[in-house]
């Protein structure tokens, strides 16, 4: 693909984007969070991908692993409650030995303000261990990338189910 | 109640009815969801390369098939669940509606009953109308069959519609055909790269 404006701006979030399509990964599929906003904002506007917005999370799970029956590569973009959405669908990714990707933007974590959030967030890697998803930890700018460098391989070439998780030290606590 | 149109009538068998809605098997890749519409499926295709048929993950199978569609956009992806199945994840129908995949429809076999666990009543039973929903969903192509006189014309949506379609077949509460598939889901996934990708 030729590089058009918007690869060329920067950020970690925009290298992650073009990182994930080095890889082959072509179906974006998400329930919105300000923490994958550019990532959303990019595949929007990538003619060569499909953007699909979902209704609960769980819908992600299946859709990676029809995206491999088709030989194609997708990544589930969600907040760290979605994962709560998804635990039953993770047994089709665990028999069916799918290859899975998914990035989760941390809440009820490091600085966390909103009560709401701690009981997900916290119970997010034991719940994703319980059902056999690698959590990978994203702390920086300067270990994000090569964090989803390591997921995408892992998953993809690897076969397994992996989670990146992009900490709120790496994406700060949301005001309240 | 006889004259009373608007009420739903559950008199087709599945057995019948679903293997002539859907003509020549081979034209599609299908993702059933468990239980009934698994059995209906693989007895139809004698668990063909070209089917994934679930026994658990209960209300994935309207998402796996639109990630399988949205990969293989050269071919016919048919999404073939039961009522109960899609109720558990029925906002994947707006989904649908909003991405409208050409190469993509949805069979929903319409017991009103969860078949699997004892036949206790489902929704559909209920006054749930899920075609309706479809439609709310933003689905352009719906249709509910309910006789035999209207599975000719449903039959003829599979091959030539080019929008995403909504198909509820409506039939009696009665068992699918025995069969004993292969419920490995991992050998399953094997199975269907190596027949549709010619590898693992």
């Amino acid at each position: 693909m030729a590089p058009d404006a918007a690869s060329e701006q920067k950020g970690w979030q925009h290298e992650v984007y073009d990182l994930l399509r080095k890889h082959g990964v072509d179906q974006f599929a998400y329930v919105p969070d300000a923490g994958h906003k550019i990532l959303i904002n990019r595949s929007l506007a990538d003619p060569d991908v499909h953007s699909v917005s979902l209704t609960t999370e769980e819908e992600g799970v299946a859709m990676a692993a029809g995206a491999n029956l088709g030989g194609a590569k997708s990544v589930l973009l969600m907040q760290s409650s979605g994962t709560g959405n998804c635990v039953n669908f993770f047994s089709l990714i665990k028999g069916g030995r799918f290859p899975f990707l998914t990035l989760i933007s941390m809440r009820g974590d490091f600085g966390e303000g909103n009560p709401w959030q701690f009981p997900m967030g916290q119970a997010v890697e034991p719940v994703l261990s319980a059902m056999g998803v690698i959590c990978l930890r994203a702390d920086s700018e300067d270990t994000v990338v090569g964090t989803v460098e390591a997921g995408l391989t892992m998953a993809f070439k690897g076969g397994e189910s992996v989670a990146v998780l992009l900490t709120q030290k790496l994406l700060g606590a949301k005001a309240f | 109640m006889t004259n009373d149109v608007t009420a739903p009538t559950f008199v087709l068998d599945r057995r019948t009815a679903l293997p002539a809605l859907i003509g020549r098997h081979e034209d599609f890749l299908i993702v059933t969801g468990l239980a009934g519409t698994a059995k209906d499926i693989a007895a139809l295709t004698n668990d063909g390369p070209h089917i994934y048929t679930m026994a658990g993950a209960m209300g994935a199978a309207v998402s796996m098939g639109l990630g399988l569609a949205l990969a293989k956009p050269d071919k016919k992806v048919l999404v073939v669940t039961g009522d109960g199945e899609l109720l558990m994840n029925v906002g994947a129908l707006a989904t649908i509606g909003v991405v409208n995949p050409p190469n993509f429809g949805i069979i929903c076999v319409d017991n009103g009953h969860y078949g699997e666990t004892g036949y206790q009543k489902s929704h559909t039973s209920l006054g749930v109308d899920l075609e309706k929903m479809a439609v709310g969903a933003g689905i352009k192509v719906t249709r509910t069959v309910e006789k035999e006189m209207e599975i000719a014309p449903a039959a003829r949506i599979l091959r030539e519609t080019n929008n995403a379609y909504f198909i509820v077949l409506r039939v009696k509460p009665t068992d699918p055909p025995k069969f004993k598939r292969n419920f490995d889901p991992a050998a399953c996934r094997v199975r269907f790269r190596m027949n549709l990708l010619g590898h693992p």
